[in-house]
């Protein structure tokens, strides 16, 4: 993939997650801060689609740029073909890893195993 | 030998009896035999209009005729005689002494550079980087195939890349550069703006190929925009506008 869609990707989902959490914040003030972080109220908004959905979606943007900010900071600090692959595929492959276990715990908090 | 002392003697202008002094810091290092660089401090006469290369000069002259250091047309034109002076990339022919305001003068060679020796430094990967984004105009037509004679823009047109055009290619924006410290295959402030230059002139058709170049892993998206290229260049060139301009076309803002 070519470096500027990598960076259009990654700028898109900066924008993205800022709108995404904003609306995560606004919705914790819809109630006291204390009683939104309660273990009830937050397997409630695990229940709820909408809310869950929006979860994932969040997982998913900041794994992206999260990983590819890493992958950014990695080739900077030190330079080298295999060095680059490594660091690239690592990035790649942490950010799956993060993504599916972060979904395994929506899915399976959303369908009342947990 | 005559013309041997005729070169030595137009080396310098300055005066030794001018009233006024400064202290010459020279960072001296010779990759071949020292480990660390070392500095050796000269007291210099100085007039107000004395520049930091005449200083260097004096002190090749009178004091130590083995400080290594670039220089040819003292008019900021060749970009030969860029260094550190008092920790800040300049010009050491377009920088004078009494402009500094201090009685003590640093002069190390550039950052971001192989040291040659003392303040010479190898330009290898500046032209290499330079060469890489082709600083010429593409075109598939020529003076020689059609009957026009010349490209013409419109002042407009111009305008577009003009200040682009005054580079000397003298890598004080390279020296500059937070990420060419770190990142030893970034292309560097120097290129990314001639690639500019010549993506924004009218006449040119290799926009697209010249765009493939930089935009690689370590090509235009490794600028952080720290602003430290603009700042240095005595030309007046603006390097971290014409890269935020670039990446223009790359994020298809321009066309």
């Amino acid at each position: 993939m070519r470096e500027s869609t990598i960076m259009k990707i990654h700028y898109g989902t900066a924008l993205a997650a800022v709108a995404l959490v904003a609306v995560h914040i606004l919705m914790r003030l819809t109630m006291g801060f204390a009683e939104s972080l309660e273990y009830e109220t937050v397997l409630a908004n695990y229940k709820f689609i909408p809310y869950a959905l929006m979860l994932e979606l969040i997982l998913i943007l900041l794994s992206i740029h999260g990983f590819n900010g890493l992958r950014v900071i990695l080739l900077e600090l030190k330079q080298g073909r295999s060095y680059e692959k490594a660091v690239s595929y690592g990035c790649f492959v942490a950010m799956i890893g993060l993504i599916a276990y972060g979904s395994r715990t929506i899915i399976m908090t959303n369908m009342g195993m947990v | 030998m005559a013309q041997v002392s005729g070169i030595a003697d137009e080396q310098t202008s300055t005066p030794l009896s001018s009233s006024k002094s400064v202290t010459l810091r020279i960072a001296r290092y010779n990759p071949e035999h020292d480990d660390t660089s070392q500095f050796m401090e000269f007291t210099v006469p100085y007039e107000i209009w004395t520049t930091v290369l005449e200083a260097i000069l004096e002190v090749k002259k009178h004091f130590d005729h083995s400080v290594a250091v670039r220089y040819s047309c003292r008019q900021a034109t060749c970009g030969s005689c860029g260094m550190i002076i008092n920790g800040k990339p300049r010009l050491a022919c377009f920088t004078k002494i009494s402009e500094l305001n201090s009685n003590v003068i640093t002069v190390e060679p550039m950052n971001n550079f192989p040291i040659i020796r003392d303040l010479a430094v190898k330009f290898e990967r500046l032209f290499d980087t330079h060469h890489k984004i082709k600083p010429y105009l593409i075109r598939d037509d020529s003076e020689l195939e059609s009957d026009a004679k010349e490209f013409l823009q419109s002042p407009q047109e111009l305008e577009q890349y003009i200040q682009f055009a005054n580079c000397i290619k003298c890598g004080l924006c390279n020296s500059a550069c937070p990420t060419m410290a770190t990142d030893s295959s970034f292309v560097g402030p120097q290129a990314l703006a001639q690639a500019y230059r010549y993506v924004a002139d009218s006449r040119d058709k290799g926009k697209d190929s010249r765009l493939k170049i930089i935009d690689d892993s370590h090509g235009i998206w490794r600028c952080h925009f720290a602003g430290s290229c603009s700042q240095v260049c005595p030309k007046g060139v603006d390097p971290a506008m014409g890269i935020q301009l670039l990446r223009g076309y790359l994020l298809g803002f321009r066309s």
